[in-house]
């Protein structure tokens, strides 16, 4: 695109939005538009500012676009603060009510979707992308395609994160569990999907290796069933199209299902697709050996698309849902299993041989933890979908201990890895400011988790009971009101956990920053302030 | 298409395809001289090792 088609569309983008602006039905809606011209007239400013520098400086590194990369793992780590801080903080709330200081900016029920939205998009959506970014470009041994489409899709889905977060904080809902943004910001993030598709798919397309590695199915695989499940989960009838508000084009049951079915495969293939892609690229590399088994790789890849979209329904059992669709997503729950610890198992046998880099390279030990988390929580999750284990579990904290034991271990752990394996390649650094301090983070890292967890499968086992207890009379036994006392100490317990995985997260910030900022130094290892050794990642 | 229809379609020849497809995959990668080349596309993360 020229200069002036650019800098005049933005204009017009910007005039637009100041017109809905001067229109809007409601302060949200307002607020979103200005938030828009802002970003339209920050991308002009940055245009106007960098014209006479050479910003078309080509990349060092094979002509790899990786710019883009860099910004990526900069805003994962950002989001990843901003949301294990929110996490803390509704933690807290929880078990300190007078913490929600009684305004509705700052009450658990806006928080809550933000703590969310934050960790679910902001920071696994960013590491994907950047990830997704680096492998494809280096396993297609090619520039990622469309020029600065790349650029565009990173600001445009922080601008989406942007307008999700404060729309949020200002009450406008869709109420339906990780789909809260409404109608328009939904249009917008459908409009940078798409441009990531191209861009995931142009790049496929130039590649210069013949064949596609498979890290790459499983990064298409996640690109292209979000872009499905966003779109349907979301068809909506605005109120108006000056307002936030609109309705589900689905009601009563048909709309629950298609929400679970949403919901559960934004878990399928953004927490597990996607980072199965992450896991076939980094985790190789960082133990520099091929996959355990190339052939279990596709097998699972292939079991794993074709079982993970019927499993939705087990989100609603015991409820209005159908009773076979209820059995349907119980049973294919339960065949996840398979395809999950193939998985699981062809990660960690990469090791085969290798078994010491567990002891020696802290990286590998981050990698070794996720894949051991993602065999746990795979194991719980069909386990909790049995029709028998839910009718205790479900609406419990042991759900959330579940989702956390993934989310935690499996998604945050590999994309610690990924950063530190990133880092000083992307930076051109030798290696790491501080392995120490990745050690620190390691086991604060899974300290946290364990105390989350643990809490939360106690809590959540007692909070089941209770409810289900009958006195001799047959009436109930607690009060709901006693079964919240009751679950004081847990909650307590869990946001302990969770300060703790936030200062791992603030000490990995820390480190990281230190790596990008040290000056760059010959090949040999250089000795740190504290006496150890800084080598390049993937040679310690 | 009506609901009954889609439904009788799922669980006969809907479920019998999609098996079809997943069972055909594991016959694939079983082929003769395949080993070969899933070694081949095992190694394609260390093609590009200017950088380290």
């Amino acid at each position: 695109m020229g200069l002036t088609t650019y800098l005049t569309s933005l204009s017009i983008a910007a005039i637009a939005a100041l017109l809905l602006a001067a229109k809007a039905d409601d302060a949200v809606f307002a607020t979103h538009a200005w938030i828009f011209i802002a970003a339209c007239g920050l991308a002009i400013i940055y245009q106007l500012r960098t014209l006479d520098s050479n910003r078309n400086m080509p990349e060092k590194r094979d002509g790899y676009l990786d710019g883009v990369v860099r910004a990526g793992v900069i805003a994962t780590v950002f989001w990843g603060l901003v949301g294990f801080l929110v996490g803390v903080v509704i933690a807290a709330q929880l078990s300190f009510p007078v913490l929600n200081f009684d305004t509705s900016f700052t009450n658990f029920g806006r928080l809550r979707p933000l703590h969310t939205s934050a960790v679910i998009f902001a920071f696994v959506g960013n590491a994907l992308l950047c990830t997704s970014f680096y492998t494809v470009q280096r396993t297609c041994a090619t520039r990622l395609a469309f020029g600065n489409l790349a650029w565009f899709v990173f600001w445009g889905y922080q601008l989406f994160i942007v307008l999700a977060a404060t729309g949020y904080l200002l009450g406008a809902t869709q109420s339906r569990e990780y789909a809260e943004p409404e109608w328009y910001v939904d249009i917008w993030l459908t409009i940078v999907w798409v441009a990531y598709l191209a861009v995931f798919l142009g790049t496929l397309w130039k590649r210069r290796e013949p064949h596609i590695y498979v890290g790459n199915w499983f990064y298409l695989a996640f690109i292209v069933t979000i872009a499905m499940l966003h779109i349907v989960n979301n068809l909506a009838v605005p109120v108006s199209f000056l307002g936030v508000k609109s309705y589900s084009l689905f009601s009563g049951v048909q709309d629950a299902l298609t929400q679970w079915w949403y919901g559960h495969n934004a878990v399928g293939f953004l927490l597990t697709a996607g980072f199965l892609g992450m896991m076939y690229y980094f985790v190789p590399k960082q133990a520099q050996r091929p996959v355990y088994s190339y052939r279990l790789s596709i097998i699972h890849f292939w079991a794993l698309i074709f079982l993970y979209i019927w499993a939705g329904p087990h989100h609603l059992l015991y409820t209005a849902l159908p009773d076979w669709a209820q059995t349907l997503g119980m049973v294919f729950s339960i065949m996840l299993w398979m395809p999950s610890w193939a998985g699981m198992i062809n990660g960690l046998m990469t090791l085969s041989g290798a078994w010491d880099k567990i002891r020696t390279d802290p990286i590998i030990r981050f990698m070794v933890l996720a894949l051991a988390f993602y065999g746990m929580a795979t194991f719980e999750g069909p386990l909790l979908s049995i029709k028998a284990v839910n009718s205790l579990s479900h609406y419990t904290d042991w759900t959330i201990g579940h989702v956390h034991a993934g989310a935690l271990g499996w998604n945050g752990m590999l994309t610690f890895a990924a950063l530190y394996y990133m880092v000083p390649r992307l930076w051109s650094r030798n290696g790491l400011y501080s392995l120490r301090l990745v050690n620190w983070h390691f086991w604060l890292a899974t300290l946290g988790i364990v105390l989350y967890a643990a809490a939360m499968w106690v809590s959540g086992i007692q909070q089941g009971l209770m409810w289900r207890t009958f006195n001799e009379l047959g009436f109930l036994e607690y009060s709901f009101a006693e079964t919240v006392a009751a679950m004081h100490p847990y909650y307590v317990m869990r946001t302990i956990g969770g300060i703790f995985y936030l200062l791992g997260a603030f000490i990995m910030a820390y480190n990281l920053w230190r790596t990008v900022v040290s000056p760059t130094t010959e090949k040999s290892a250089i000795v740190t302030p504290e006496g150890g050794q800084v080598a390049m990642s993937g040679s310690v | 298409m009506e609901y009954e229809a889609m439904r009788q379609f799922a669980d006969t020849w809907g479920l019998v395809f999609l098996v079809a497809i997943f069972v055909f995959v594991v016959v694939w990668i079983f082929r003769p001289g395949s080993s070969k080349l899933y070694d081949e596309q095992a190694k394609i993360p260390f093609n590009d090792d200017g950088e380290d």
